[in-house]
Order: structure tokens, then sequence, then C-alpha cells
């Protein structure tokens, strides 16, 4: 099997990503190359035919320029799978290359089965499907993570430039937004305690606050508690907000979606309130207390205290 | 101005969840269905534009499925959207999102639509495909992951979400696709009024038989519930004795409580 892998480049930096895909390629044992956008003298450390396009010339940015590319080193390489990592830049180019290619896509790949099936998570994680593609080309996003390398990548690429020609693009890009960086740092706290939506309404998140202040903590937020301004952005903990590291984390009404555990499985112990007993949350947390959060937090700011 | 919302109705991911007997889907006869979370994003998100652009724009709300999903079709009626599509599939679950895109693309090819909004994947299946196919099939221009939106004389200016918070600033010329992220906007909730209005309101419903449906090209093989890593201690109970044992737990075996 041959896999071509796509790999990433974003504001003077090869995302690490890339490296996920390489393992995932290693985990199939098949024969890889790579597809890179990327100012020239980026080279990642990786052996094989890397593909590679002048950012300077054709931006970081640009779903239709690059999909050029990666069909242009399609046609080289010939892939019987093309692996994208499933990110904002791959979950938006792999559709287009499907469309373009007319093969199968299977986004969000966390492993393969035995047979050959592509595992992917279903409904929060509460469930797995196992998909087989029909087509002779597969086109895979693969989840940050689920493959990845045990040692340092070693090796120098064959470089083979590509040079597409530059077509008028219907999508102007006009620069990053750097991320707002003022509020907490929740990344030194020791201890982090969370509000998700099952707290409910904006009003109960005082309770949440109040666990955590007496704790000694800070409080962090899901994402839909951020959206709904019941909390301001800079609490919020996952793969779009922060990552946190602190000796005791709390989710409070979290139901535990991939990108909020992004955020917060380096803690050191997790403790998850939930009402629900299946909540994903349960495989990440060292105590699931099952409990409303409205009744459980309040009884436990009080044992606390006390 | 023509605009098309592409909406899913998505199993409460709250629910307990049992594989049905062909063991390659949910049993759906216990769940509760509601519209998927980000496809709400795509309703405001035209509502907004057409409340913005003084009512100009006639929008369309489309979503492929069983009975069913006429609920979720009304509440976007009940948001703001003016007329409702319904294609008929008691067997949608069974397509891939290629197969829904080009029904999509197949109902919307002749109708010339300036703007197609759908959430950027659903909760149940979270593929992220559907929309940016369409754009593709269509030859349309398409942005995906929106955060933010704004619209001047037919062209839009976006924010695209990257990770960690960063954003891509992004313009590009109707007709267009645009795929819908949270937090893009805040939804409303449906007034009284709203709803009694959107009773009214026109739903189109047509059978899946009447469009000729393209082959899959993935086939979802088994549905399973994936092995528990072990996870760890489960308590329930009072909420008093569960605060004790916790706060006992917490001494034993972390240093964050003495
Ligand atoms: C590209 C992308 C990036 C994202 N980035 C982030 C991110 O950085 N951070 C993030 O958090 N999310 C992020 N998300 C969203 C993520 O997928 C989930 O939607 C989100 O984390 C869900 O938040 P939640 O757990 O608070 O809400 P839900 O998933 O709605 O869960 C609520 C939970 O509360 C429980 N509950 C309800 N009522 C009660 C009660 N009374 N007592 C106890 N428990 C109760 C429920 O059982 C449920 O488990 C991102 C999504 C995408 C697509």
């Amino acid at each position: 099997m041959k896999v071509l892998l796509v790999g990433e480049y974003r504001e003077g930096k090869l995302r690490e990503e890339s490296y996920d895909l390489v393992a995932f390629a290693d985990a199939l044992g098949a024969q890889r190359s790579m597809v890179l956008v990327a100012p020239a003298g980026t080279v990642p450390t990786v052996d094989g035919t890397l593909y590679i396009a002048d950012a300077a010339q054709c931006g970081e940015y640009n779903p239709e320029h690059h999909k050029r590319i990666i069909l242009a080193a399609v046609e080289r390489e010939d892939p019987d799978c093309i692996a994208f990592v499933h990110s904002s830049y791959g979950w938006d180019l792999a559709p287009r290359l499907a469309v373009a290619l007319g093969a199968a896509q299977v986004s969000e790949v966390v492993a393969v089965a035995g047979d050959g099936a592509y595992e992917v998570n279903c409904c929060n994680a509460k469930l797995r499907r196992a998909v087989t593609p029909k087509t002779p080309r597969t086109i895979l996003t693969i989840q940050a993570g689920a493959f990845s390398l045990e040692r340092e990548p070693a090796g120098m690429p064959a470089i083979v430039p590509l040079d597409v020609p530059l077509e008028p693009d219907r999508i102007q890009f006009d620069g990053y937004e750097a991320a707002e960086k003022k509020g907490v740092d929740l990344g030194r706290a020791e201890i982090v305690v969370s509000a998700g939506r099952g707290v409910g309404k904006k009003e109960n998140v005082g309770v949440i606050a109040e666990l955590a202040k007496v704790l000694g903590g800070e409080l962090g937020a899901s994402r839909p508690v951020v959206d709904a301004k019941w909390v301001d952005h800079s609490h919020q903990v996952g793969t779009t907000g922060q990552v946190v590291s602190p000796k005791l984390y709390v989710a409070c009404g979290i139901s535990g979606a991939i990108q909020h555990v992004a955020g917060m499985k380096k803690a050191d112990f997790v403790v998850a309130i939930n009402k629900d007993r299946d909540a994903p949350i349960g495989e990440v947390a060292d105590v699931l207390v099952v409990a409303d959060v409205m009744q459980f937090v309040p009884a436990l700011t009080a044992r606390v205290m006390r | 101005m023509k605009i098309l919302v592409c909406i899913k109705q998505v199993p409460d991911m709250e629910s307990r969840f049992r594989v049905s007997s062909s063991g390659n889907w949910l049993e759906e006869s216990d769940l509760a269905f509601r519209l998927n979370e980000y496809d709400e994003y795509a309703v405001e998100q035209a509502v907004q534009l057409k409340e913005q652009l003084g009512d100009i724009p006639e929008i369309t709300v489309l979503s492929i499925g069983p009975d069913r999903v006429g609920e979720s079709i009304r509440k976007a009626l009940a948001m703001g959207c003016d007329r409702g599509v319904h294609i008929r599939d008691p067997e949608s679950s069974r397509k891939d999102p290629w197969q829904i895109a080009s029904l999509i693309a197949s109902f919307a090819g002749d109708k010339e639509f300036d703007l197609i909004l759908t959430g950027m994947q659903s909760q149940d299946r979270g593929s992220a495909q559907v929309g940016i196919m369409v754009s593709e099939i269509l030859g349309y221009p398409c942005a995906s992951t929106l955060v933010g939106f704004s619209y001047d004389n037919g062209i839009i200016s976006a924010r695209r979400e990257l990770e960690g918070g960063t954003k891509a600033v992004v313009r590009l010329r109707t007709p267009a696709v645009v795929t819908c992220q949270l937090g893009l906007n805040v939804p409303r909730y449906p007034t009284l009024p709203n709803i009694m209005k959107a009773k009214k309101k026109e739903i189109l419903s047509v059978p899946v038989a009447d469009f000729s449906v393209v082959d899959g090209h993935a086939t979802t093989l088994r549905l399973y519930q994936p092995a528990k890593k072990g996870g760890g201690l489960v308590i329930e109970g009072e909420v008093n004795d569960l605060a004790d044992r916790l706060v006992g737990i917490l001494k034993q075996k972390t240093m964050v409580l003495r």
C-alpha cells in the first residue's frame, strides 16, 4: 500500500501533527511519501519522497490552490490512500480532494481494525463505527494523537519541488488573527474546576466558581459555556482554548468530547461530576461522581470548607 | 437573494445508545432527536443576514431523513427561515456524506442559491464533509469552520477557526458555501408567536425516489461500543455521602487537600 501524507505548515512552523501521519503510515506498514506547502528550506526530518511547493509563492492557506498542489503530487505518486490530519487544514481540504478524485473519505480515523476497516468515533465517542471504503483510492483524516511516533523521526527526504501555476483563486486569504491572550493563565494553575453545559445556566456558574475558590484553584469552562457568554473565553479548556496540566481537574457537567479532553488530559488527577454514568468523560476520570452538579457541588464546597 | 440552509436531525448525545440488529447503525426507537447543534448556528446566521438586508433574502431550509426530521425543519422555520424542504428518506442514515452531498447538490443545482450554509459537522458522525462536498459539486467557493461572518454587496468576510484559537481571515464572493462552527453567533430560541407562524409556513415534501441517488463511496461495516479503557472509580449515592467519600479520596490520592 502506498500512502501520500499531507503535511501541515503554519505561521513559520511545521505543525507537529504532521508526524502523526508518519506514525499512521508506519502502523499500516505502508510505503509513504509526503506533500507539503512550506517556505523553501523547511524540511521535515523524515525519509521518503517529499513533494514540496513554495508557500512564499502560493500562500500558506489557500484551499483551492493547495488542492491543485496535492493533486499534482497524487498524479506523480499514484497513492492508494491520501492522509491528512483531522485539523482545520485537513478537514477543509480532504473533502475537496475526495470530490476531485471521486474517492471515498473517512474522517477522524482513530484506529485500523484487523480486517482493514477504519475506525472512527460516533456520538461523542460513546460508539465507534468501522468504515470500509468502496473506491480504489481512499482519503483519510487522522485524529491528532491517535497514532504517534515513539521516537523522534529521523532521515532526510528526497525532495521533489512542485511548481503548480497559480490560478485566480476565489477565496482570498487576508491573514491570521492571533488568539486572545488576556485573562486567566490556566496553564499554571494547580487546581482547575471547570463548568460545562451541564451546569444549566449562567447563574449557576457561580456555584462552580465558589468550589474553585475554596479549593484555591481557577475556574475553567468547556466551549458551550464560553460560546453562550456565561464565562469569558480566557477560561476555555481544550483544543481551541487552553491546555492545562493541574494536579487536580474537576469537570462539572462536561461530557468529555475529544476537543475538551485534549486540553485537560495532562492533569494528574481528574474528578468528573456528571449525571450520565456513560458520559465519555468517565474514560479519563480517576473518579466519576454520578450526580446532579447543582446538588453535589454545593455539598462538596461545604464539606471542603468545614 | 436566495439562501439555502442544510440541516440534519441527530440523536440527543446524552442518550444511552444501543446498536441496531443490523449491527451497523443505532437502534433509533428509544432515542430522542434534535436539530444538530452546528446547524443551529447556520440557521441563525441565515436569519441574521435576512434581518440585516431587510427581508430581501428568501431562506429555504432543507433536511433529508425520515418523517421525524419534519420537527427540526419546523424549528428552523420558527427561528425565521421562510420555507422548508423535506427530502423524505427513511434510509438516510445508511447514506455516506458523498451521497447526502450529491442529493443536496442535485436539489440546489438549478435553483441559483446565492449562499448555502451548513453546520461544519454533525454531532453523531462528525465527518465534516457534506457542506464542502456540496460546494465542490456545485463549483462554488467554500470556507469552512466559520466563527465570524459578515456580508456586504456580494462579498462574504469570514473568520475560520484554526487550532489554539487562531483565526484565518478570508473573503469570498457569492454564490458560496460556508460551514458553521460552534460560537459563530448565539442561536435564538423560537418564540411562541414564531412557533405559531411557522405552522403556516410551507414544507415541500419530496420522496428521495424523485432524485437519482449516486452510489456511496464508503459503508459502515459495524457500529459498536468501544471497549472501556478502564476509566476510574465510579461513585453514586446521596450527595453528602458522596462529598465525604470524594474528600476522603482526594486526601488519600492527591496532595491538594489536607
Ligand atoms: C473544531 C472544534 C474545536 C472545539 N474546541 C473545543 C474546546 O477547546 N473546548 C471544549 O470544551 N470544546 C470544544 N469543542 C466542542 C466539543 O466538541 C463539545 O461540543 C464540548 O466540549 C461540549 O461541552 P460540554 O461537555 O460542556 O457540553 P455537552 O457535551 O452538552 O455535555 C454536557 C454534560 O453535562 C451533563 N449534565 C447535564 N446536566 C447535568 C446536571 N444537572 N448534573 C450533572 N451533569 C449534567 C450531561 O450528561 C453531559 O455529559 C470543539 C469542537 C470543535 C468541532
